[in-house]
């Protein structure tokens, strides 16, 4: 929401206004959210971007909230519309409305006379887009001119609608959520007491899924006879909000008339039972990515995939009651599920889900990824940066928990000391947890030696078996403890979930570990203790706007770097791995998602500092975000981005700890790195550098490769002469 | 030993001439290569406008795709104060090769419908160019245009190009005509000083398993340069615009062919891409030892020789030659019946 003041004089003071003259509403859902007209003087005016056209101006007053009507009957208000989303469109504008509504403004507003106003806009779309080409000028230029023309006046009738506004949040949402979140989401966080706010500053996980967002125009739908059930859609989504199970064939018999189901193709692991690919219809953002990277293609016409993007409105109901049918379905039991193939893993619940990350975010799917893995046992520390902001800016998160309620618990850090916050987790759940065993031992007799021993022999929890067999003698601890007239008892039962092992992560991205945090990460890895790191490489600082860093690739045009990036990327993974203990992974979920699950797992299960550097595009690169994901295959295959596995356990065992999992460049990186604008448009600013820098580029590539290689024939056992 | 010959009114070296393609012209570099390999004169790449405005588009849309939605980034470039998005980068090219290189650079621009680009051609002049090939690369696809209407169009296009500038403008042209000699006519009559034969089509292949078409550049053989060998043959004595051959030549022996049937110059493409800059030097040599094992003297003397109209069987290059080719070719019918 912005406020706006204009007057003759220059104005120096900053506050907000109580009576506006004018008020604009850009997007036609806040309508049902937002109290919009809250500060409407009396006879001022109210502009709407509206799906109705100039041909129909009754179904726009017919569409408002009843709410809206009556402010508008009351306070006299006059009131515009125009369907700018249709304007913009239609003018080779895509999806952006700014000069649009804009150019309403001023022809409503009466801060400049209407047609000087609009002849200083044209003159301002001359100036700003000049230097990009006359066709650019052309398009905004027509723009303006079919503003004017679809701009109309709504006929005020009686305030009888038949919409009204929604709550924030829905009735049936919990309490707090309903409440206290729900206000902060239409903007009345102000007006909350507060005693209304957690005072230990703990906010409930799991409320992203109320909000409901109902951002896609376009949304997935399912063609179960095409589909080869490899979960990959799920796993490349970056809301989570396409999902698949399998359940048993009974389930079925109440399930919506539309609800799609197939037999499950996996005859061994799933023999017999059914499998659903099902859509969130309100919370998906309509990337397209899903539909991207699905390998499936209907053989009569291979233009259409085993998922297809149709218009969301009349699939928005008869999918939401799908959806809410197929939650309800079992989640496949974690001890059987095989969590080393996508196909299967895939089935594992995310405990991150519909973040409110760009559509089409490279970052999240490795978070949901971790979330699906070890969720229900992390411990997560989150830089400051994008995965922060998505991932608990108020008031709702994404991250959420499972049906016994277990989920990662999370919190932010900043930029330099997030590293040292994630150990400070380690350290404190290791003494916990150490804290609890010497308390159940001695605590043996009254436990009993049986349930003491099984529990104290059962530290290390290899596997999903050993973690769920520790939670159930926890469980049968914890009720005994409360009999047990003894003082450590209640000590114990504080600390008896220490008793089963917790994952703790420390995630960011490239601005934090490459740069401002990289002090405490290189501190951290070198404590030898055991933590994952996650790093979400986009090669740019992206929350802030795109400002270089030092993951930025030679070349590379960012805020910053301007003329494009002078110097290589710094190579984060090479500086971990001359520690020679700390596991080390280079993965790119686009280019190879089994790789990238492998390095999830074996990064989780070593026992020491694991670094991940996760490839993540982005919208600051400039690029087809839709095709993002399969464009990571490119990336891998010009050498630009390595996939490799650095394993000191393999050390001990005799074996190569590095394995350079990507083959040898193919082609120059010329091809890949001109389909990001971030390369490209050097090109067209300066080409000359452009020429310069691309060469280098290669060559750091080429460099690279050779350097790499050298390190595996550097590990590779000797073989001994005769 | 007399290898010069004259094209579009330029004096040649020889006949060897590197045709428009970016791999070998858009490097400065490779400029230089191709001269010391021997090209007498460069065709560069084509400029091609509908990719330009593409490009603008493209560009214009990643700078503002997602901004001013998030209040801590509100754009996610820096703002440049120029772009260079129009021809300006074609035509710096020009001018370096012009001061790099002493051979004559022909300038290559593609298009197909008359319209404020062809502009360009002025612009290409004006940055050095001694010559201009106009491509007209188009795939109709529309069953209710009219090849009439086609040819129209882009006779219209010659005649914009030749209005814009004063040096020589040769086209570029592909066999698919339903009267190519017409055509050739046609534009002989509206001022082109040069034919080009011919275009070569990118076809698209299928790929059966990935359910994919997959465009491909794929480089010619010794076999394709049977058609601009008979068409320019026919055309030669019937034409007054210089004929230049491409598509298919491999060998010096292809250029002598090329030559007798009636071409100036013989451009040179895959043979090039192929082998390396420095087979232009092996093809020169070639044609020198041919010519001095046949006793010619001069490149000029053999200069149509075997055109339809001096070639000692005009037929062979019509109708009449089909029926005899079918007919003489014979293969036992027992070889037809097993599997080989
Ligand atoms: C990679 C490649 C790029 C080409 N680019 C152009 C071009 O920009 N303009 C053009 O008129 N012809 C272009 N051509 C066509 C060639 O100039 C030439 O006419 C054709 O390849 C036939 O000659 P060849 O058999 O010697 O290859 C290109 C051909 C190739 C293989
Ligand atoms: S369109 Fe995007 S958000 Fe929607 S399901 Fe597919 S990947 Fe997820
Ligand atoms: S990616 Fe396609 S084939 Fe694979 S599970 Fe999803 S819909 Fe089915
Ligand atoms: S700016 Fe980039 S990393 Fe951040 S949410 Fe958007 S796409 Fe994801």
């Amino acid at each position: 929401m912005s406020h706006l003041r204009f007057g003759a004089n220059p104005i120096r003071s900053t506050y907000l206004i109580d009576q506006a003259n004018f008020i604009a509403c850009h997007q036609w859902n806040f309508l049902e959210k937002l109290d919009v007209l809250a500060r409407a003087k009396r006879g001022s005016t109210f502009l709407v971007n509206s799906p109705f056209d100039a041909d129909n101006p009754a179904e726009t007053w017919a569409q408002l909230p009843i709410e809206i009507q009556e402010t508008i009957v009351r306070r006299e208000l006059k009131v515009y519309a125009i369907n700018a989303y249709k304007v913009a469109r239609e003018n080779g504008m895509g999806g952006r409305i700014n000069t649009v509504m804009q150019t309403c403004f001023f022809a409503l507003a009466n801060v400049l006379p209407a047609d000087q106003a609009i002849a200083e806009i044209k003159h301002a779309i001359e100036k700003s887009y000049g230097k990009k080409g006359a066709e650019i000028v052309a398009m905004n230029i027509k723009a303006v001119d079919a503003t004017l023309e679809n701009l109309y006046e709504v006929p005020i009738g009686s305030p009888d609608g038949a919409v009204r506004r929604q709550p924030g949040m829905p009735n049936h949402a919990p309490d707090f959520i309903r409440n206290v979140e729900g206000a902060m989401l239409v903007g009345q966080g102000d007006a909350l007491p507060v005693s209304a706010l957690p005072c230990d500053g703990t906010y409930p996980t799991g409320s992203a899924k109320w909000e409901k967002r109902n951002v896609a125009q376009f949304i997935p739908v399912w063609d179960e006879d095409v589909c080869i059930q490899c979960g990959k859609c799920v796993a490349v989504c970056p809301h989570a909000t396409i999902r698949g199970k399998v359940y048993e064939p009974s389930e079925l018999e109440t399930a919506p008339a539309t609800f799609k189901s197939t037999d499950s193709r996996d005859k061994k692991a799933f023999s017999g039972l059914k499998f659903t690919i099902q859509v969130a219809p309100e919370d998906c953002t309509g990337c397209g990515i899903c539909v991207d990277v699905c390998p499936a293609k209907n053989k009569s016409q291979p233009s259409l995939k085993a998922i297809n993007m149709q218009p969301q409105t009349p699939l928005r109901e008869p999918e939401a009651e799908n959806w809410e049918y197929f939650l309800k379905l079992p989640n496949p039991d974690r001890r059987t599920l095989d969590g080393t193939h996508i196909r299967t893993q895939q089935m594992q619940q995310p405990l991150f889900e519909f973040s409110g990350a760009c559509a089409g975010c490279g970052e999240t799917p490795y978070v949901k990824l971790l979330s699906q893995l070890f969720g229900d046992r992390a411990a997560i520390a989150n830089a400051t940066g994008c995965s922060s902001i998505y991932g608990g800016n108020l008031p709702t998160t994404p991250w959420s928990k499972d049906a016994e309620g277990r989920g990662p618990t999370w919190s932010n850090s900043l930029f330099e000391d997030n590293a040292e916050f994630g150990l400070g987790f380690r350290v404190s759940i290791d003494k916990q947890a150490m804290f609890a065993a010497e308390l159940v031992q001695a605590l043996r007799e009254p436990i009993g030696a049986d349930l003491a021993d099984a529990i104290l022999a059962n530290a290390v929890q290899r596997d999903e078996s050993d973690i769920y067999d520790q939670r159930q003698r926890v469980a049968q601890l914890k009720p005994m403890l409360e009999t047990i007239d003894d003082p450590r008892a209640k000590q114990l039962a504080t600390l008896a979930d220490y008793l089963v092992k917790k994952s703790v992560w420390i995630v960011g991205g490239d601005g934090w570990a490459y740069d401002i945090g990289f002090g405490g990460l290189d501190h951290v890895i070198a404590s030898g203790r055991n933590v994952n790191i996650l790093v979400m490489d986009t090669e740019v600082y992206s929350n802030t706007g795109g400002q270089a860093s030092k993951a930025t690739p030679r070349g590379a045009v960012a805020k910053f770097a301007a003329g494009g990036k002078p110097s290589a990327k710094k190579d984060l993974g090479a500086i971990a791995m001359t520690y020679g203990n700390v596991y080390v992974a280079s993965v790119s979920m686009g280019a190879k998602d089994e790789h990238t699950l492998k390095a999830f797992i074996e990064a989780e299960a070593y026992d020491g500092p694991s670094l991940i550097i996760a490839y993540s595009h982005c919208i600051a690169h400039g690029i087809n975000m839709t095709t993002a994901m399969s464009h990571q295959k490119a990336l891998v295959e010009s050498g630009r981005w390595l996939l490799y596995r650095y394993n000191p356990d393999l050390i001990a065992q005799g074996e190569n700890p590095l394995s350079l999992d990507s083959r040898a460049p193919k082609q120059g990186v010329k091809d890949s790195m001109y389909m990001e604008n971030r390369f490209k448009m050097l090109t067209k600013t300066k080409p000359s550098d452009a020429r310069k820098l691309l060469a280098e580029a290669q060559a750091d590539v080429d460099a690279r490769w050779k350097r790499y290689q050298a390190m595996v024939n550097l590990h590779q056992p000797e073989t001994l002469p005769e | 030993m007399d290898l010069t010959t004259t094209y579009l009114g330029l004096n040649l070296k020889s006949p060897l001439v590197p045709s428009a393609a970016a791999p070998l012209s858009d490097d400065l570099d490779n400029l230089r290569h191709l001269e010391d390999a021997g090209a007498a004169a460069i065709v560069l790449h084509s400029l091609f406008e509908e990719q330009l405005v593409r490009e603008k588009f493209e560009l214009h849309h990643h700078l503002e795709y997602g901004t001013e939605s998030f209040a801590e980034s509100l754009t996610y470039f820096p703002e440049p104060d120029t772009f260079h998005t129009g021809p300006e980068l074609y035509l710096e090219h020009i001018r370096e090769a012009k001061a790099a290189l002493s051979i004559p650079i022909i300038a290559s621009l593609n298009g197909f419908s008359p319209g404020g680009w062809t502009e360009y051609a002025k612009l290409m002049e004006e940055a050095g160019a001694d010559a201009i090939e106009l491509n007209l690369y188009f795939v109709p696809t529309d069953p209710d245009v009219s090849g009439a209407a086609i040819e129209t169009m882009f006779i219209e296009t010659l005649r914009d190009v030749k209005y814009s500038v004063e040096i020589p403008v040769a086209v570029k042209l592909s066999p698919y005509f339903s009267n190519l000699a017409n055509m050739a006519k046609r534009l002989d009559k509206a001022g082109a000083d040069g034919l080009v034969l011919f275009n070569r089509f990118m076809q698209p292949d299928i790929n059966p398993e990935e359910l994919e078409v997959e465009a491909v550049a794929n480089l010619s053989g010794g076999g394709d340069l049977r058609l601009p060998l008979r068409w320019i043959a026919i055309l030669h004595d019937r034409v007054g615009a210089d004929l230049a051959a491409t598509g298919g030549i491999q060998h010096g022996r292809d250029v002598i062919k090329a030559v007798m049937a009636g071409a100036k110059v013989a451009q040179v493409c895959s043979a090039l891409l192929r082998h390396g800059f420095p087979y232009l030097t092996k093809l020169e040599d070639e044609i020198r030892h041919w010519m001095e094992e046949y006793e010619y003297e001069s490149i000029a003397q053999m200069h149509g020789s075997m055109s339809q109209a001096n070639s000692p069987d005009a037929s062979a290059f019509e109708r009449a030659q089909y029926v005899r080719a079918i007919e003489s070719f014979y293969v036992p019918d027992a070889a037809l019946r097993v599997l080989h």
